[in-house]
């Protein structure tokens, strides 16, 4: 471990690392293949300023509205001691709560993050008491435990990396919850699906994380529960209301890729020694060294990697067919290259082996295409 | 997709351009829609921001918020819409025709058609429509009249989008990649001003690099709902702030100008590129469909028709995806036989196939299972290059004579026998050798809707007879912060 963090370090250069964020490890295991994003990714590279040093930079950016309506409404949320959070707990969990202890993890700011990852294992392990002393005193559910700003860590790719979640753990009848408060609304029962996904895509992470450290602490991981507390606005008002979102599909499409998640160390293993990823370099040079570890490029990394403009360039340069998508690519049984389904469909190659029959059926498809589209290209 | 599209995308990308993946234009397109292109605050759900509208391409009308978070200017922003897309709507219903048949009735020969740039538009006209259309002009929030008659429209709008093959709300960078395919992944094409690089250029520039250049935010701004995050931050704050501060909305209007204006261009550009396609021949039955719906719309409204509740009853949300099923399987096999590349999807993947008739059996008589006299069933034997995918006794229709039913009888090498079992009338509708014919699984439906019970009479597995939808003071008084 210790040879692969100094080998890492090295690779960053003299930057300062990059926290994971929940963000980051949805979109990891979104791409498992791609050697390119899990290195940056553990390495702690600001993929965005590589990007930029790149002459590619990545359109990324929130809109200040979206950004003071998200701030605005997560305070609401918080008012008076989190109070609409204690009206949404009980109608959701249906749990007589009354009151809620809060700790704000982050709360000292600039702390480090060894100690502030000790000190969120101390506090929930503090809930975690708290709530088998009120349950055998017959109290059970009264008081809810709330930890604000935690930073977990868990192992991604044979290497730990630290998340830190905007998110809050609450302890409510002796389970864990996550909590996620969004801005999108729910409007007459229903919310925007792609906003619902992406949520339970990055909550899913945190549940796995709080297991895994629930998991190391000796603790029954099956405390954490996978029914996610999601808080959005209602209709067309500030008022919260609340969801429970089950996400135990993400969370197992999620421990699965992980799973596959080639290891680091195996990457590194096939890099040259003196690889680095610093931005004290040329844009050229950088190039190069990215470009020495493989990238696994589909249009969707367009939304979730800064480096997506970078790979998209070079995978258009190489006429790859990762550029049309990955319903082309199916659709094109497993062909490389544009040029490989042009050539095969004119017939100008024969087909190699094992895509005789894709090849038949572009060769057909060429057919009737230039007899019919010959007439609207005119 | 498809293996069609997908060839034709790979042959965009070495073309440098976009290719043809239609002969003739699927939708309808009326001789003056209405262009409506809404912006949205970021991170609000539904809060107008500005719109540019108009069916005269040489006139956008501009309207603004200057105060997005502010209800009131909301509101005389949603006025001031009605009063620019209700005299459209409402001028169709002119002349009518009369439907004779078994449910005989007028219908008006034009219907409205409002094009919008894309997918997130037509959401966005949705959450419009739902947070107007329960609106009242009295109360303790009265709203300008034409308000909750807009929201009405706008509802009535996005449901018909939701059928297959209507024309009356056209997501335009849908309506495009019907015809074209890029070089560029799906995704991307959900950008109006990328895909339109594609399949038009600029005189002298390569597809591809066009399009790199309309991704830049500063080049061709998005097309909405969602403004580009750096235009909210360096231009749009400072303007909204300006209207707090003086009361003027003239920098917030300039500012919008120049969001909107481009687009505006593209989707006008995007229409004369549709219109210079031929239409389809079943774009007019499929617009009869629309223009029935309008028809219909006009009446309900006109005798104070209630607005369309929060949520679907069971009956209703039945029927009507059993219509949107069928409207779906409908327009699939219609663009089919409208159009042959189209139809070479289908006769890839051996759902249909084509070629030459080599033989006719055109006064074969057999007798079929429990009949008594002998019926005329003609064979035709055709010769196709196409990989054939359908088993003896399966039901065909044939492309020519749309009509026309018959069964595959055998596949035998490149020659396929069918027999034709209808439309053999007087001696017409059998095929003569030489003749080019395809013959499809591709099945165009139109059969009635089967029953579903009343409203009354719903099962309690659906929870039993609901109670009826009457608008309430909360819907009306609603909040919209």
């Amino acid at each position: 471990m210790s040879s692969s963090t100094h080998r890492l370090d090295a690779l960053r250069g003299g930057a300062a690392p990059v926290d994971h964020s929940a963000r980051t490890v949805a979109a990891l295991a979104g791409n498992p293949g791609c050697d390119r994003r899990a290195v940056l990714d553990a390495a702690g590279i600001s993929k965005r300023n590589t990007a930029v040093h790149l002459g590619h930079p990545a359109p990324f950016g929130q809109s200040p509205f979206a950004l003071a309506r998200a701030r605005s409404f997560e305070e609401l949320v918080k008012a008076d001691r989190w109070a609409h959070l204690r009206r949404l707990l009980r109608e959701t969990l249906g749990l007589p709560i009354s009151g809620i202890s809060c700790v704000d993890i982050g709360a000292g700011g600039d702390a480090t993050r060894e100690p502030r990852h000790a000190r969120t294992r101390e506090e929930l392990r503090r809930a975690l008491e708290e709530g088998e002393r009120a349950d055998g005193e017959r109290a059970g559910g009264g008081e809810a435990a709330l930890v604000e700003r935690p930073l977990l860590r868990l192992p991604v790719a044979g290497h730990e990396v630290y998340l830190e979640p905007a998110v809050v753990v609450v302890r409510a009848g002796g389970r864990f919850h996550i909590v996620e408060i969004k801005s999108f609304a729910v409007i007459d029962g229903a919310a925007d699906p792609a906003q619902v996904a992406a949520a339970s895509r990055l909550s899913a992470v945190y549940v796995y994380a709080l297991k895994a450290m629930f998991a190391a602490e000796g603790v029954d991981p099956g405390l954490v529960s996978h029914e996610v507390v999601l808080v959005c606005p209602k209709d067309f008002a500030n008022h919260p209301t609340a969801t429970l979102l089950d996400v135990r599909l993400q969370l197992a499409a999620l421990r699965r890729q992980l799973s596959r998640l080639t290891r680091v160390d195996r990457i590194l293993d096939r890099l040259p020694a003196d690889l680095t990823f610093s931005l004290e370099q040329s844009t050229d040079e950088l190039a190069r060294a990215v470009r020495t570890v493989e990238a696994r490029y589909a249009p969707e990394c367009l939304s979730t990697c800064e480096m997506a403009y970078f790979c998209r360039s070079d995978a258009r340069a190489a006429g790859s067919l990762d550029v049309l998508g990955r319903v082309t690519r199916d659709d094109l049984g497993g062909l490389g290259s544009v040029d490989a389904v042009l050539d095969l469909a004119s017939g100008e190659h024969g087909a190699p082996a094992g895509h005789a029959e894709i090849a038949e059926q572009l060769r057909h498809v060429h057919s009737i295409y230039r007899e019919h589209a010959a007439a609207v290209v005119a | 997709m498809s293996v069609v599209t997908s060839y034709a995308r790979a042959l965009a990308v070495r073309e440098g351009r976009a290719q043809p993946i239609a002969t003739v234009r699927h939708l309808h397109l009326a001789a003056d829609p209405m262009v409506l292109i809404p912006l949205r605050l970021a991170g609000e759900a539904a809060a107008p921001l500005g719109a540019m509208v108009g069916n005269d391409p040489a006139r956008p009308r501009l309207l603004v918020v200057p105060q997005p978070r502010n209800r009131d200017l909301r509101f005389a922003f949603m006025a001031e819409l009605a009063r620019i897309v209700l005299p459209y709507i409402e001028s169709r219903a002119t002349a009518t025709e009369t439907v004779t048949g078994k449910n005989e009735r007028e219908r008006y020969l034009d219907a409205p058609q409002v094009i919008v740039p894309g997918r997130g538009a037509v959401e966005f006209v949705r959450l419009l429509g739902r947070s107007t259309r329960f609106r009242r002009t009295d109360g303790p929030y009265p709203v300008d009249p034409a308000v909750p008659v807009l929201g009405q429209w706008l509802t009535f709008l996005y449901e018909r989008a939701e059928f297959a093959g209507s024309s009356a709300l056209v997501p335009m960078t849908e309506a495009l990649t019907l015809h074209w395919a890029t070089g560029q992944s799906p995704m991307e094409d959900a950008n109006l001003a990328t895909l339109l690089a594609w399949i038009c250029p600029p005189p002298g520039l390569d597809a591809r690099e066009a399009a790199a250049a309309a991704e830049d935010p500063a080049h061709r701004p998005p097309a909405g709902p969602d403004t580009d995050p750096g235009f909210d931050a360096q231009v749009l704050r400072p303007a909204i702030e300006a209207y707090d501060a003086s009361g003027s909305p003239e920098q917030v209007r300039e500012a919008l100008r120049t969001q909107l204006e481009p687009t505006w261009r593209l989707m006008w550009q995007a229409v004369d590129l549709l219109r210079g396609l031929p239409e389809a021949a079943s774009v007019v039955d499929r617009w009869a469909l629309d223009r029935d719906r309008y028809t219909r719309e006009i009446a309900r409204l006109a005798e104070g028709g209630p607005p369309r509740g929060r949520r679907d009853q069971a009956g209703s949300a039945a029927a009507r995806l059993w219509d949107m099923e069928s409207a779906r399987q409908s327009y699939d096999a219609q663009r089919a036989y409208d159009d042959p590349l189209v139809m070479a999807e289908h006769r890839a993947t051996g759902k249909a196939f084509a070629g030459e008739v080599v033989h006719v059996e055109a006064d074969r008589m057999i007798l079929l299972p429990g009949g008594r006299k002998p019926v005329l069933r003609p064979l035709v034997t055709v010769r196709s290059a196409d990989p054939v995918r359908l088993a003896p006794g399966k039901k065909v229709f044939s492309a020519h004579r749309r009509r026309q039913s018959g069964e595959i009888v055998e596949v035998d090498g490149d020659l396929v026998v069918v027999q034709l079992n209808d439309q053999l009338a007087k001696g017409a509708g059998v095929p003569a050798a030489g003749d080019a014919v395809c013959f499809t699984e591709l099945d165009l439906g139109g059969r009635i809707r089967p029953g579903f019970p009343a409203a009354e009479e719903t099962p309690w597995t659906h929870g039993g007879p609901p109670a009826a939808y009457e608008p309430t003071d909360e819907d009306a008084e609603e909040a919209w912060s």
